[in-house]
């Protein structure tokens, strides 16, 4: 069952992009970015991670949860360690993302000829 | 003077160069209709598909590894940029790209996309200003906006001074 809340709720995230893409003419650019800036607001709004909870992955793999995961970070350093928190923390639960595009993507270049 | 295209009663030859705005409005006649519609379901499908396959890899690790969902997360986002960054090498994330639009923009998968094909499109200008000056040339505005948000929407929350979730 979590597996077609996932499909539904991703699909819909990325209809979302499309519709920037199509009717509001964004660039790629221009709609990532406000998808990642949607993601942060509505994660400060605290609806995120029941997002998360209800449609798992459907949740986690669009970059909305990158957003979410950048104020996430912040405010669990912030409770923790007070307001220096906010700039540690930003990048602590991303890494995994930034770290994996990064270094894979490295990689790729040192080995793969480039196609067309 | 007969600018563009030829008119009826000029010679039946069309005069061979056009204006660049002659040429958009050309070629806009000749793009094959993309309908808001098709794209959209064509996104949702993708997207939902690639959100699917993150849930598998997701539950594989929550069972493989007994970690809780919440825990999966992060080397699920791993694990499926680096299934993007081999696709991107192939060439194969491109070709699914063109057909689903926003459908592959989107999931965290898109972000690695942009980044191996930055890093691979500019490798000829070297490993230090080729592959690292342009690695985040697309995927940089998402982290500096992304960054930029988190840190004022920490900052409301101080100032509010509001609990933590």
């Amino acid at each position: 069952m979590h597996f077609l809340w996932a499909f539904l709720v991703g699909g819909a995230i990325c209809v979302i992009g499309q519709l920037m893409f199509d009717v509001v003419k964004l660039t790629p650019a221009h709609t990532m970015a406000t998808l990642v800036v949607a993601g942060a607001v509505i994660d400060g709004l605290g609806f995120y991670e029941p997002l998360v909870d209800f449609a798992g992955a459907g949740a986690t793999i669009p970059i909305t949860s990158f957003g979410n995961a950048l104020v996430h970070g912040a405010l669990t350093e912030y409770y923790r360690d007070g307001w220096i928190g906010v700039i540690t923390g930003i990048f602590d639960l991303t890494s995994a993302g930034i770290s994996a595009a990064i270094i894979f993507s490295f990689l790729a270049a040192l080995v793969v000829r480039p196609k067309g | 003077m007969n600018d563009g295209m030829a008119t009826k009663t000029g010679s039946k030859y069309k005069k061979m160069t056009m204006s660049p705005q002659e040429y958009q409005t050309y070629a806009k006649t000749r793009e094959p209709a993309r309908s808001v519609p098709q794209n959209c379901l064509r996104a949702f499908l993708v997207g939902g598909l690639i959100c699917t396959l993150g849930q598998a890899v997701q539950d594989f690790f929550a069972y493989a590894f007994g970690m809780t969902q919440q825990e999966a997360g992060n080397p699920t986002v791993a694990v499926m940029i680096m299934i993007s960054v081999v696709l991107t090498c192939l060439g194969i994330y491109d070709k699914i790209a063109q057909w689903a639009g926003a459908g592959t923009a989107v999931p965290v998968t898109g972000f690695a996309n942009s980044m191996c094909s930055a890093a691979l499109e500019h490798r000829s200008e070297g490993l230090v200003l080729g592959v690292g000056g342009n690695m985040f040339k697309l995927a940089g505005s998402v982290i500096v906006y992304g960054t930029v948000a988190a840190f004022f929407i920490g900052i409301i929350y101080m100032a509010l001074g509001l609990e933590g979730h």
